[in-house]
C-alpha cells in the first residue's frame, strides 16, 4: 500500500521524531511512503482563530497537493477533524464547484493515524515493543471530533512490555485549545493543573496521545513543575522495537 | 439587551473580557470547589438518567427537529400562540427589547394595583434586568425559588441558569440568611435552612397579589404555558395570586402540546440529571374562580430575531436551557459564571450573549473556550456550539480587520504573518530556520525555553517549552540515507 505523509507545520517543526517514527512504523509494515515537498499546514489554526480567508488558502492548498494520492496520513487528530468538520463549510462558502468535487473525492482517503493503521492496514499488533509504564490521554479531536473510539486503547494493549495504566476522566480536556492557550492562559493553565492532577497518580514514566499538541502542552507544565513523567506521541511507542528502540529516531 | 441599570457584573455592555472577569474566580480556591463539586453531582445524576435511555440519540435527534422546525416557522406558530392564548382569556403583549418588556410589566403591575410582585426562577427576567428596574419603580419584589431567595439576600448574581446559587456552598447559605432573617442560631443543616425559607416564603405567597413567571413551553396549539420547576414554589406563584405575568423570549414556543412529550423527557434529564421534574405546571388562558383571573404574556425578542435570519447561529435559539453544556464545559468547571459577564454563562453563554448584543459588545466570549466539543455532545437539541463559536470567532476578526488595535494587535500580526508563510513552502521552511535561530536565543542548557516575551510569555506564564531541534521533520526526510529497508538501520 502506498500512501503519502502529511506531518502537520508543528510536527514538522518542532516535533520531527514524531514524523521519524511514523515512517519507520509505516515503512516496517510495508507502506510505501511519500512525502509531498510543498506541505506546509492545514488551516486550522486560522479556522479555528476566525481568519477564514486565510484558513481557505490552506485548506485549497491542501486538496490541490493530495488530490492524487492513494492515502494520506496524519499523526494528529485535530488536523484530522478539521479537514473533515471545517473544510466542507469554507469551501461551501469560498469555493466552487471543482474544488468541492475534488475535495468529496479526496475525503475518504485521508485518516488519522490510528485509524489508518486499524482501518486501512488492518493490524492492531503492529510488533511493537516499549517496555514502560504509560497512560493514555485521549484529545478531545480524536475523541469527539473524529471518534477515534477505542482504536488507539487495542494498538497499545498490543505493545509488548507495555504497562498500561488508565487514566481518569478521560473525556476530558487537558486546556491546550490552539491560541485558547495564550488567549486565556490563566484558564488553560488551571484546566492544564487538573489535568495533571489525573495524569501524575497514574505514576506512568509516560503520558501518550496522537496529538502533539496537547502533549506540548502537557510536557511543558511537566518540565516546568519537575513532574517526573514525559510525553510521548504514540507513533514513537508503535514505532519501537527490541532492535530499534525509540533512541533510534528521537 | 439594552441600557445597564444593575447587575453590572453580568451586564455584557459594561463587563470586564472573559480573561480578565476569570481571574478572581481562579483565585478563589473555596469558589472553585463549590462549582467543581455541584457539577459533579449533577453530572453523575445527568450520565445516569441518560444511559438508561437506550433511545437517547433519537430523543435528541427529535427534540432537535422539533425545535429548527420551530424556528423556520417562528411567525407562524406565535400569531396561533397569541391567537389561542388571547381566545383562552390571556392577554398577549410584544416587546422588542428590554426596555420595552420592563415597561410593560410596570404598567400591567400598576393597573392590577400592585405594589409587590413574587417571581419564579426566570433567566429572561435576569437578562432584562427586571428586578432592579421594577425595586426602582417602587415596586416591592421577591423570588421564590430558594436558590434566587440565596442570591437576592446575599446581593449576589446568578452563576448558572438552572443552579443559580451553585458558587455558594450550604455555610455560605447560612450566613445569608442568619444575616438577612436575623437568626444568628441558625445552623448550616439543609433542613433548618429549608425551614427558615418555607417561613420566609409562605408569608410572600398568602399576601402577595402578583406573580411573574419565564416560561419552558409556550405552545401554539394551545395558547397555553408549560413550566417545570423543583421546589413547588412555583406552583404557588402560579395559583395563588390574582394576576400573574409571564415573560418569555420568542423562541420559547413549540407547534403541538404533543411536542412536549419529547421536550420534557430530554430536558429534565439533561439539566437536573432526573426522570422526571417534580413539577409540572401547564395552563392555558385563565379559568373563572380557579388560579389567576389576569393573565398577561410578555414576549421578549431583544435580538433574538437579529439571530434568526441566520442559518448556522439560529441554531442558537433551538436552546431550552437546560445547562448541560455548562454542565459538561471544562472551561465553566475552573471558572463558573460570572466570568461570562451575562446571565447566560458558559458555552450557550459564549454563543448567545454576543449574539443576543448584536456582535458590539462580549466579543471575548466566542474564544471562551477550547472547542473541546463536549457541549456539542450533551446538547438535548444537537446545537453544535463549538461550530457557532468559529463563526462567531470569524465575525470578530472580520470587524478587526478594519481597525487599527485590530491590525497592530501581536496575535492578529502573527496569524497574518504565519497565513503568508504558510502559502509557500520555501517561505515556510525559510521562516523554520529563522525561528531556530531565534529560539536559541531563548533555550537554556537544558534545551528547554523557560520564558519568552510577548504573546509567548502567555505560555511560558506555567508552561517550559523545549527548545527547537536541529533539524525539521521534512529536512530529515529528504536527507536520510536509505530511502527502502529502513529495518536494518
Amino acid at each position: 500500500m502506498r500512501a503519502s505523509l502529511f506531518i502537520t507545520c508543528y510536527n514538522d517543526t518542532l516535533f520531527p521524531e514524531t514524523g521519524r517514527a511514523v515512517v519507520f512504523l509505516l515503512e516496517r509494515l510495508g507502506v510505501h511512503l511519500d512525502f509531498h515537498p510543498m506541505q506546509t499546514c492545514c488551516g486550522q489554526m486560522h479556522a479555528n482563530t476566525g481568519f477564514r480567508t486565510e484558513a481557505f488558502s490552506q485548506a485549497k492548498r491542501f486538496v490541490h497537493l493530495y488530490a492524487d494520492a492513494e492515502n494520506v496520513v496524519i499523526p494528529s487528530s485535530s488536523c484530522v477533524a478539521m479537514i473533515r468538520d471545517q473544510y466542507p463549510g469554507l469551501f461551501e462558502d469560498l469555493g466552487n464547484e471543482s474544488l468541492r468535487r475534488d475535495f468529496v473525492a479526496l475525503l475518504p482517503r485521508i485518516s488519522e493515524l490510528s485509524e489508518f493503521l486499524t482501518d486501512k492496514l488492518g493490524v492492531e499488533d503492529v510488533g511493537a515493543y516499549f517496555p514502560h509504564r504509560v497512560t493514555y490521554h485521549a484529545s478531545c479531536h480524536g475523541l469527539r471530533g473524529i471518534h477515534l473510539g477505542d482504536r488507539p486503547i487495542r494498538l497499545l494493549a498490543k505493545v509488548r512490555g507495555l504497562d498500561f495504566a488508565p487514566l481518569p476522566n478521560l473525556d476530558r480536556c487537558c486546556g491546550f485549545g490552539g491560541t485558547f492557550s495564550v488567549k486565556n492562559a490563566e484558564v488553560s493553565s488551571a484546566m492544564m493543573t487538573a489535568k495533571l492532577q489525573d495524569v501524575l497518580p497514574t505514576k506512568a514514566e509516560y503520558c501518550t496521545a496522537l496529538d502533539n499538541s496537547c502533549l506540548m502542552h502537557l510536557g511543558g507544565a511537566m518540565h516546568r513543575e519537575y513532574a517526573g513523567m514525559k510525553t510521548i506521541h504514540m507513533a514513537q511507542i508503535l514505532a519501537s522495537t527490541e532492535s530499534t528502540p525509540m533512541e533510534a529516531f528521537a | 439587551m439594552s441600557e445597564a441599570i444593575g447587575h453590572p457584573v453580568l451586564d455584557p455592555t459594561t463587563a470586564l473580557p472573559f480573561p480578565q472577569a476569570a481571574l478572581p474566580v481562579l483565585r478563589n480556591p473555596q469558589l472553585r470547589k463549590n462549582v467543581a463539586h455541584a457539577i459533579d453531582v449533577i453530572q453523575t445524576k445527568r450520565g445516569k438518567v441518560v444511559a438508561e435511555k437506550a433511545d437517547w440519540q433519537e430523543l435528541r435527534s427529535a427534540a432537535a427537529a422539533i425545535r429548527a422546525h420551530v424556528l423556520e416557522n417562528l411567525g407562524t406558530y406565535l400569531e396561533q400562540f397569541e391567537a389561542q392564548c388571547t381566545a383562552a382569556g390571556g392577554h398577549v403583549h410584544w416587546a422588542a427589547d428590554a426596555a420595552e418588556a420592563r415597561q410593560i410589566i410596570r404598567d400591567i403591575l400598576r393597573n392590577e394595583n400592585a405594589s409587590e410582585v413574587i417571581k419564579i426562577k426566570t433567566m429572561t427576567s435576569a437578562e432584562i434586568q427586571l428586578n432592579p428596574y421594577l425595586e426602582a419603580a417602587g415596586f416591592g419584589v421577591y423570588e421564590t425559588d430558594l436558590a434566587e431567595i440565596i442570591l437576592q439576600l446575599g446581593n449576589q448574581e446568578p452563576s448558572h441558569i438552572v443552579v443559580p446559587a451553585l458558587h455558594i456552598n450550604r455555610s455560605q447559605v447560612r450566613e445569608i440568611f442568619a444575616k438577612s432573617m436575623e437568626r444568628p442560631d441558625l445552623s448550616d443543616d439543609p433542613h433548618a435552612l429549608t425551614d427558615v425559607a418555607r417561613t420566609y416564603l409562605r408569608r410572600k405567597f398568602l399576601d402577595i397579589p402578583a406573580a411573574i413567571s419565564g416560561a419552558n413551553f409556550l405552545i401554539a396549539e394551545t395558547g397555553g404555558v408549560a413550566i417545570v420547576e423543583s421546589e413547588g414554589n412555583g406552583r404557588m406563584c402560579l395559583t395563588l395570586p390574582k394576576t400573574l405575568i409571564t415573560l418569555a423570549g420568542i423562541e420559547k414556543v413549540l407547534p403541538r402540546f404533543a411536542d412536549l412529550e419529547v421536550m420534557l423527557q430530554v430536558l429534565a434529564r439533561s439539566a437536573t440529571g432526573e426522570r422526571m421534574n417534580p413539577y409540572t405546571s401547564l395552563w392555558s388562558g385563565v379559568t373563572a374562580g380557579d388560579g389567576p383571573q389576569s393573565f398577561h404574556v410578555v414576549l421578549l425578542d431583544n435580538g433574538r430575531s437579529s439571530i434568526l435570519g441566520k442559518t448556522k447561529e439560529r441554531q442558537t435559539l433551538r436552546c431550552i436551557r437546560c445547562a448541560a453544556c455548562m454542565n459538561a464545559c471544562p472551561v465553566y468547571r475552573q471558572t463558573g459564571g460570572h466570568a461570562y459577564g451575562s446571565v447566560y454563562p458558559g458555552p450557550i453563554g459564549a454563543i448567545l450573549t454576543p449574539q443576543l448584543m448584536q456582535m458590539k459588545h462580549a466579543q471575548s466570549l466566542p474564544y471562551a473556550s477550547s472547542l473541546c466539543g463536549a457541549c456539542y455532545e450533551v446538547c438535548p437539541v444537537k446545537i453544535n456550539i463549538p461550530e457557532i463559536l468559529i463563526d462567531l470567532r470569524a465575525q470578530v476578526v472580520d470587524q478587526e480587520r478594519h481597525r487599527l488595535s485590530g491590525i497592530l494587535n501581536p496575535l492578529s500580526l502573527g496569524m497574518r504573518v504565519a497565513a503568508v508563510l504558510f502559502s509557500r513552502a520555501w517561505l515556510f521552511h525559510a521562516a523554520q530556520r529563522l525561528g531556530r535561530l531565534g529560539a536559541r536565543l531563548f533555550t537554556r542548557k537544558d534545551g528547554w525555553i523557560h520564558s519568552l516575551p510577548s504573546v509567548g510569555g502567555k505560555w511560558t506564564q506555567t508552561r517550559d517549552l523545549r527548545g527547537f531541534p536541529p533539524q525539521t521533520f521534512h529536512e530529515w526526510f529528504q536527507n536520510r540515507p536509505a530511502r527502502n529497508g529502513m529495518e536494518g538501520k
